[in-house]
């Protein structure tokens, strides 16, 4: 019997990912790493777990990683498919969907994120691909976690442009989800490839409270952009088992 | 009444220099075969409207096609940036683009708006970001309950331009699988055109199936395969490679226009 390699630390990531979602009843996901961590979700923790793809199809059951979202393989295994006006305004916007997994490309202490440009709007040094769904979706949908490696220049201090809000600039802002009039509970998760950070439950500002195996919490806090808070009883995350490692490496090869 | 034409025929029919043009398709049933009709045309000053402009509107944007650009995701589905897309924005090649960016939500209402031929969508969105400096969204109070809201202002595209699975002989119009916006597209247009894989005798009504009467469709136009890369359910696959080939090749300006000099221009229209 061969033994099984360790994980990596993107591995790390999406096996801690897919646990977050052991009680939730659905996850709207976008394709990458949070596509994956989904369908290991069903596979191993939640099989009655409800997988809502941007597409519009909703409780798809793909046994690959789809590349797109909007696949072949995910319409066909549906339970149903809606058309985007239906997916945005009945679904997403109306608060039917538990849990939202996002991307971006920049994310600040209160977990708002970039996802449109890096540099000056009008004369961008990167021109990223825009919102998409996710400003409705961190609005409407019950919770938010966000999926990103960790790096300084994805934590930062300013965003170059707030595309999504998270926590907007605090619990008694000008722009904070109450006030906003926003109705999901938001962020409640930022999920790395170090560790997790997750919002402090007076200050809104997010914390370091869970570092993976092998990571310390200078590592993270050299990372991050802004001075990272770390909590009092930082955790550690509990090691892959074989058989989330055994799962998600099938899917993987598929 | 819808007219079946060639393919060739029906862009020249509904298609002008200088106009509105929204080609849908939410990843399925994008109308690659129409697009790149309309560059063999030579059809200048676009303005594009697309949800996802996918790689259909990065080869119009970097043949130079379009004056405008009306999204709300630019990317390479899966993949990462459209190469093209950014080019043009962050360098102005081959041209400047002006651009208005949306959320998906607010796009998909205005094509509901526009398909309801009414001047504006209401909804809850935008609010907290820096995109509602950058758009067109504006506040509105509801004037029953008091509660603020936002109105981002109808699509009505002077085109629409979708691909289907099939036609009857009456331009009737049958399309499944994930149906995107295609409909609100069509029926917020003030002209249309369809490209299918086939022309039927009769449409079998399928479960889920959207049904498009050949009375509220201008031009009807059949072109097998005319999806690819992306995909007709039940018909042809996407193909994702083609999407992960595209990433590279259209990285350099040079590679991309002989690519599509060669792969686009060349090719004789289906007729």
């Amino acid at each position: 019997m061969t033994a099984i390699a360790d994980p990596t630390a993107a591995e790390i990531q999406t096996v801690v990912a897919a646990r977050w979602l052991r009680d939730a009843a659905s996850v709207f996901i976008g394709v990458g790493r949070p596509s994956t961590a989904a369908i290991l979700a069903r596979a191993v923790h939640n099989p009655e777990l409800v997988l809502v793809y941007e597409s519009g199809t909703i409780g798809a059951k793909p046994v690959r990683v789809p590349l797109s979202i909007g696949d072949g393989e995910l319409a066909e295994t549906a339970d149903f498919v809606v058309s985007v006006p239906e997916m945005f305004n009945y679904w997403i916007g109306a608060g039917r969907v538990d849990v939202a997994f996002l991307g971006a490309a920049q994310v600040d202490r209160y977990a708002n994120l970039n996802s449109t440009v890096i540099g000056d709007y009008d004369h961008p040094r990167t021109r990223l691909p825009g919102a998409g769904g996710a400003p409705e979706i961190a609005a409407s949908c019950g919770e938010v976690v966000v999926i990103v490696p960790h790096g300084p220049r994805t934590f930062v201090e300013r965003l170059d442009f707030c595309t999504t809000v998270g926590y907007g600039d605090g619990p008694d802002g000008p722009r904070s989800r109450q006030r906003l009039g926003f109705r999901g509970a938001g962020p409640t998760a930022v999920i790395t490839d170090l560790g997790v950070l997750e919002p402090d439950p007076d200050t809104k500002e997010l914390v370091l409270t869970r570092v993976h195996a092998g990571v310390t919490a200078e590592q993270v806090s050299e990372a991050t952009g802004w001075e990272l808070k770390v909590a009092d009883e930082l955790a550690t995350t509990e090691r892959p088992s074989e058989q989330e490692l055994a799962v998600l490496r099938e899917l993987v090869s598929r | 009444m819808a007219e079946l034409m060639s393919l060739r025929d029906a862009v020249a029919a509904v298609v002008s220099d200088g106009d509105s043009i929204a080609l849908e398709g939410f990843t399925h049933l994008i109308p690659f075969a129409a697009g790149h009709e309309l560059l063999r045309q030579g059809r200048r000053e676009l303005e594009l409207i697309r949800m996802t402009p996918d790689l259909l509107y990065d080869q119009l944007i970097g043949m130079g096609a379009a004056r405008r650009l009306v999204f709300s995701y630019g990317g390479n589905p899966g993949v990462g940036s459209l190469h093209r897309f950014r080019d043009a924005i962050e360098h102005d090649w081959p041209r400047a683009i002006e651009i208005e960016e949306h959320s998906h939500a607010g796009m998909a209402n205005r094509y509901v708006a526009g398909a309801a031929k009414l001047p504006f969508a209401v909804m809850r969105g935008y609010v907290g970001t820096d995109l509602i400096e950058r758009t067109q969204v504006a506040p509105i109070t509801c004037p029953f309950s008091g509660e603020q809201l936002v109105a981002v202002p109808a699509l009505a595209p002077d085109v629409a331009i979708i691909h289907a699975q099939e036609a009857d002989r009456h331009g009737n119009v049958q399309l499944w699988g994930i149906p995107g916006v295609q409909k609100e597209a069509v029926l917020a247009a003030k002209r249309s055109l369809v490209t299918v894989e086939r022309i039927v005798e009769q449409l079998e009504p399928r479960p889920g199936a959207i049904v498009l009467p050949g009375w509220v469709i201008d031009a009807v136009a059949q072109a097998p395969g005319g999806s690819r890369p992306s995909y007709s359910l039940g018909i042809t696959e996407r193909d994702n490679d083609f999407y992960r080939f595209w990433d590279e090749l259209s990285r350099d300006r040079d590679a991309f226009v002989a690519w599509m000099n060669e792969h686009v221009l060349m090719e004789p229209a289906h007729r």
